[in-house]
C-alpha cells in the first residue's frame, strides 16, 4: 500500500480549546451572577447592563454558542482530520472560522448587556450578527465538506454523520427563525407575529437543543469515548439506528414545547407521541455509550476522563428521559413556567455538555502537548466538586419548581386561591434560589480548577502544532467490502448531506406548513387594534429589558390561572405582536391581563423600587427608565416597518405618529403628576407604563 | 382555543400523515440494513477512531 506523510493541524484545535475554557468560565460566571440576582436583586448595582433581564440572554448565549459551540469545534477539528486521515481542507477557512466565531461572541457580549435583542429566546442576537453567523457557518461547512471529500478513508464514521446533520440543520433553523425586518442598524422586528412567531421560535428552540447541544456532542461521544476507553463503540449498528431516528424524530417533535398554550390538540398529541418515541433512540445511544465502557469499569475508577464521560452519558440518558416526560400534558401542566424546566436544561447543560467537554479537554490537552496531566488529584477534585454542583443545582430547582407549581394551583375549601398573592409563592422558594447559586458556584469552581490544571499541563509540554503521520495515499479498496445502498451513501458526503437535508426539510415542512397557514386562519378580533406609537415604543423597552425572561404573557385555560390572572389568552390577541412575548418562565406573575389592573402611579412606584409596593419582591429596580428619554427619532420608521409587516395602521400614519406619541405621554404624565409623582413625559418609564396598561385590554372582560 | 383555527385549514391532517409515511418506511429500511450488516464490516467501521 502506498503511504504518504501528512500533517494534522493542531493549532486550530488548540485555539478552539482555549476559547472553550475562556468562554466557559465567562458564561458560568454570568450564570452565578444572575443566580445571585434571583434572591438579591441589588447585586446588579442598579446598573442596567447588569440586570437579570439583560444578563440572562448573555448567560444562555455564552454557554450555548460560546462554551458548547467552541467545544464542538475543538472536538470536530481534532476528530475529523483523524477520521478522514486528512488535514483540514483549508487553513485559511479554519482561521476565518475561528476568529469569525470569536468576533460574533464578542459582539454578543457587547450588544446583549446594552439591551440590543430580538427578544426571542436563544436567538436574541440582532440582524447584523445573525448575518455574520450565517456566513461563518457557511465557511465551516465548506471546510468540513472539503475535508470529507478529500479523505483517505473509505467509510465515513458515524461521528461525521452527526457533524454533517448538525451543519445542515443548524443552518436551516437559524435562517428560518431569523427572518426579520431591520428598522435600524441594531433593531429589527421578526416578520412573524404572535402565534406564528411562537411556533417558529419554538420549532427553532427545540431543535437548537437537538442539533446544537445534542447531535454534535453525540458525534464527539462516538469518537472520544472509544478513544479514551481504548475500545470500539459497543454496537456500531445501534449507532446507525441512533443517528437516523434522532434526525427524523427531533425535527418533527417541536410542537410539544408549546403544550397547553394556544396550540391545537393534534399538534400537542403529535409532539407528545414523537417525544416518547425519542426515548428509544436516545436511550439506545446512552446505553451504547455506557456499554462501551464494559470491561473498562476498573479504569473508570482511576481515570478522570472516563469518569467525566460516564457521568455525561448518564446525564444525557436522564435528560432525554425527562424531556419526553415533560411533554406529557399532565406533567407539563405542573412543570411549565416553573424552575423544573430550569433544572431539566441544567442537567443537560452541566451534565451532558459540560462534563463531556471536560472529559474531552482532559484527554486532548496532554496528548496535543505531548505530556501527562499536571495533576490527577485536581482532576478528581474537579469531578467531585462538579458532580456535587450538578446534584445541588438540579435538586434545589426540582424542589422549587414543584413547590411553586403546587402553590399556584392550591385552592381553599371555599374554592378560592389559597395563595392569591403571587409573591407568597416566590418568597417560599427563595431558600432554593440560594442553594442553586451555591450549586452553580461549585460547578464554576470545578471548571476553574480544570483551567488551572490544563494550563499547567500545557506549560510542562510543547504543542505539536503540526502533527506528522503516515497514512495510505488512497481509500482502502479492499475487495471483501460489499457494496450496498447505505454503504454507497456512506462514501458520498454530498449525497449523504442531501438525504439528511431532505429528511429535515420534509420534517420541517410538515411542521411549518400549518404554521404558515395559521396566520391567515386566525380571525382577527375586531376589537384588537395595533399598538399606539407610545405603546409600541414601550413594548420595545419591554423587549430590551428582557422582561420575558421572568414574566409570561400567556394565560392558560386552567381555573388556577384564570382565577389569578383573568380571562385566558386568545390567539387573535397576538396578531400584531412582532415579536411574540409569551415567555417560558414565571419568576414573576403573568402580565397578559395586567393592563388596567393597577393605576399608572402604582407602576411608576413599582418600577422605581419594586420592594416599596411589594415587600420582599425579587424584581430589580429600573432607575434608568426614569432618566432616559424614549426614542422619538425612529418611531416613524418603526410604524412604516410595522405597516410593511401587515399591521393595519392608517395610510401615512407614520407622519402622525410622533404627535400622537407625545400627546399620549403628556396624558399619562399629567395623571401621574396629579398623584404628586415627579413624572416627565419624555422618559422611558412613561412609554413602558403605556404598554403595560394596554396589555390584554383589547377584548372586553366583563366587570364583576 | 387555536385548535379550531388550525383544524379549519383545509386538509391539515395530511401533514402528520406525510411525516408518518416518510418516516416509518425509512426507519424500517434502516433497521433491515443494520440487521443485515456483516459482522466484519461492522468491526472494521467501529474501529475507525482507534486507528
Amino acid at each position: 500500500m502506498e503511504m504518504v506523510t501528512i500533517r494534522y493541524d493542531n493549532r486550530v484545535v488548540r485555539n478552539f480549546a482555549v476559547a472553550t475554557m475562556l468562554w466557559g468560565a465567562v458564561g458560568m460566571l454570568v450564570g452565578v451572577l444572575i443566580a445571585l440576582e434571583m434572591f438579591e436583586p441589588a447585586v446588579n448595582a442598579r446598573l442596567q447592563f447588569l440586570t437579570f433581564g439583560r444578563l440572562r440572554p448573555l448567560h444562555t448565549n455564552a454557554v450555548i454558542f460560546a462554551f458548547v459551540g467552541n467545544g464542538i469545534f475543538t472536538g470536530l477539528y481534532y476528530s475529523l482530520q483523524r477520521l478522514c486521515k486528512s488535514r483540514m481542507f483549508s487553513d485559511v477557512l479554519s482561521k476565518i472560522h475561528f476568529w469569525g466565531w470569536q468576533a460574533i461572541i464578542v459582539a454578543a457580549a457587547i450588544t446583549l448587556p446594552l439591551g440590543m435583542t430580538t427578544g426571542k429566546e436563544y436567538a436574541e442576537l440582532e440582524w447584523p450578527i445573525d448575518i455574520a453567523i450565517t456566513l461563518i457557518w457557511v465557511v465551516l461547512a465548506i471546510n468540513v465538506f472539503g475535508t470529507v471529500i478529500r479523505r483517505r478513508e473509505r467509510h465515513i464514521y458515524v461521528a461525521i454523520w452527526f457533524y454533517i446533520a448538525t451543519l445542515v440543520t443548524v443552518a436551516v433553523l437559524h435562517i428560518v427563525n431569523s427572518i426579520e425586518l431591520p428598522v435600524s442598524l441594531l433593531k429589527s422586528y421578526p416578520v412573524y407575529a404572535g402565534v406564528q412567531d411562537a411556533l417558529v421560535q419554538w420549532w427553532y428552540g427545540h431543535n437548537a437543543v437537538a442539533f446544537f447541544l445534542t447531535t454534535p456532542y453525540l458525534g464527539l461521544m462516538y469518537y472520544f469515548l472509544p478513544k479514551a476507553a481504548n475500545r470500539p463503540v459497543y454496537s456500531y449498528r445501534l449507532s446507525i439506528i441512533h443517528f437516523w431516528s434522532l434526525i427524523f424524530l427531533y425535527i418533527w417533535a417541536g410542537p410539544h414545547h408549546l403544550l397547553y398554550t394556544a396550540l391545537p390538540d393534534w399538534a400537542q398529541s403529535l409532539g407528545t407521541v414523537f417525544s416518547i418515541m425519542l426515548l428509544a433512540p436516545s436511550w439506545g445511544g446512552a446505553i451504547n455509550g455506557l456499554l462501551t465502557l464494559r470491561g473498562a469499569w476498573d479504569r473508570v475508577r482511576e481515570d478522570a476522563v472516563l469518569k467525566f464521560m460516564a457521568v455525561a452519558i448518564t446525564a444525557y440518558g436522564m435528560a432525554t428521559f425527562e424531556g419526553p416526560l415533560l411533554s406529557l400534558k399532565n406533567v407539563n401542566a405542573i412543570s411549565h413556567y416553573t424552575d423544573w424546566t430550569i433544572s431539566h436544561v441544567h442537567v443537560g447543560a452541566l451534565g451532558w455538555n459540560g462534563f463531556l467537554t471536560f472529559g474531552i479537554l482532559y484527554w486532548l490537552v496532554p496528548r496535543m502537548w505531548g505530556t501527562t496531566l499536571y495533576s490527577k488529584k485536581m482532576a478528581n477534585l474537579h469531578f467531585w466538586v462538579g458532580t456535587l454542583g450538578i446534584v445541588v443545582y438540579a435538586s434545589s430547582m426540582y424542589w422549587a419548581g414543584i413547590t411553586q407549581s403546587l402553590m399556584w394551583k392550591q385552592f381553599t375549601a371555599f374554592g378560592v386561591l389559597q395563595y392569591p398573592n403571587f409573591l407568597e409563592t416566590v418568597t417560599q422558594i427563595i431558600p432554593f434560589y440560594i442553594i442553586r447559586a451555591l450549586g452553580g458556584s461549585l460547578y464554576l469552581i470545578g471548571a476553574l480548577v480544570m483551567i488551572y490544571n490544563l494550563v499547567r499541563t500545557a506549560r510542562q509540554g510543547k504543542l505539536a502544532a503540526e502533527e506528522e503521520v503516515q497514512v495510505p495515499a488512497r481509500w482502502d479498496e479492499a475487495p471483501h467490502v460489499r457494496e450496498n445502498r447505505h454503504r454507497w451513501l456512506e462514501k458520498r458526503p454530498i449525497q449523504f448531506a442531501l438525504v439528511a437535508t431532505g429528511a429535515i426539510l420534509i420534517g420541517g415542512m410538515v411542521e411549518l406548513i400549518p404554521t404558515f397557514l395559521v396566520a391567515t386562519n386566525i380571525p382577527t378580533i375586531a376589537s384588537v387594534k395595533p399598538y399606539t406609537p407610545l405603546e409600541l415604543e414601550g413594548r420595545d423597552i419591554y423587549v430590551r429589558e428582557g422582561c420575558y425572561t421572568c414574566h409570561s404573557q400567556m394565560i392558560r385555560p386552567f381555573r388556577s390561572e384564570t382565577e389569578r390572572y383573568g380571562e385566558y389568552s386568545k390567539a387573535g390577541e397576538f396578531v400584531y405582536d412582532h415579536p411574540f412575548q409569551w415567555g417560558s418562565k414565571r419568576t414573576g406573575p403573568d402580565l397578559h391581563r395586567v393592563g388596567g389592573k393597577f393605576p399608572n402611579f402604582w407602576h411608576f412606584m413599582h418600577m422605581d423600587d419594586p420592594r416599596s409596593v411589594s415587600p420582599g419582591s425579587i424584581m430589580p429596580a429600573y432607575p434608568w427608565l426614569f432618566t432616559q428619554d424614549f426614542d422619538t427619532a425612529i418611531i416613524a420608521r418603526k410604524i412604516r416597518a410595522m405597516q410593511t409587516l401587515g399591521v393595519p395602521y392608517p395610510k401615512e400614519y407614520d407622519r402622525q405618529a410622533l404627535t400622537d406619541m407625545k400627546a399620549q405621554a403628556e396624558g399619562i404624565a399629567a395623571d401621574l403628576q396629579k398623584q404628586n409623582a415627579p413624572a416627565d413625559p419624555s422618559k422611558e418609564i412613561i412609554a413602558l407604563i403605556a404598554y403595560l396598561q394596554r396589555l390584554g385590554t383589547d377584548i372586553a372582560v366583563p366587570q364583576q | 382555543m387555536l385548535s379550531q383555527y388550525l383544524e379549519a385549514i383545509e386538509g391539515v391532517a395530511t401533514y402528520p400523515i406525510i411525516s408518518l409515511l416518510v418516516f416509518v418506511p425509512f426507519f424500517v429500511g434502516v433497521v433491515i440494513y443494520v440487521l443485515r450488516m456483516k459482522k466484519e464490516d461492522e468491526d472494521r467501521m467501529s474501529k475507525l477512531p482507534l486507528n
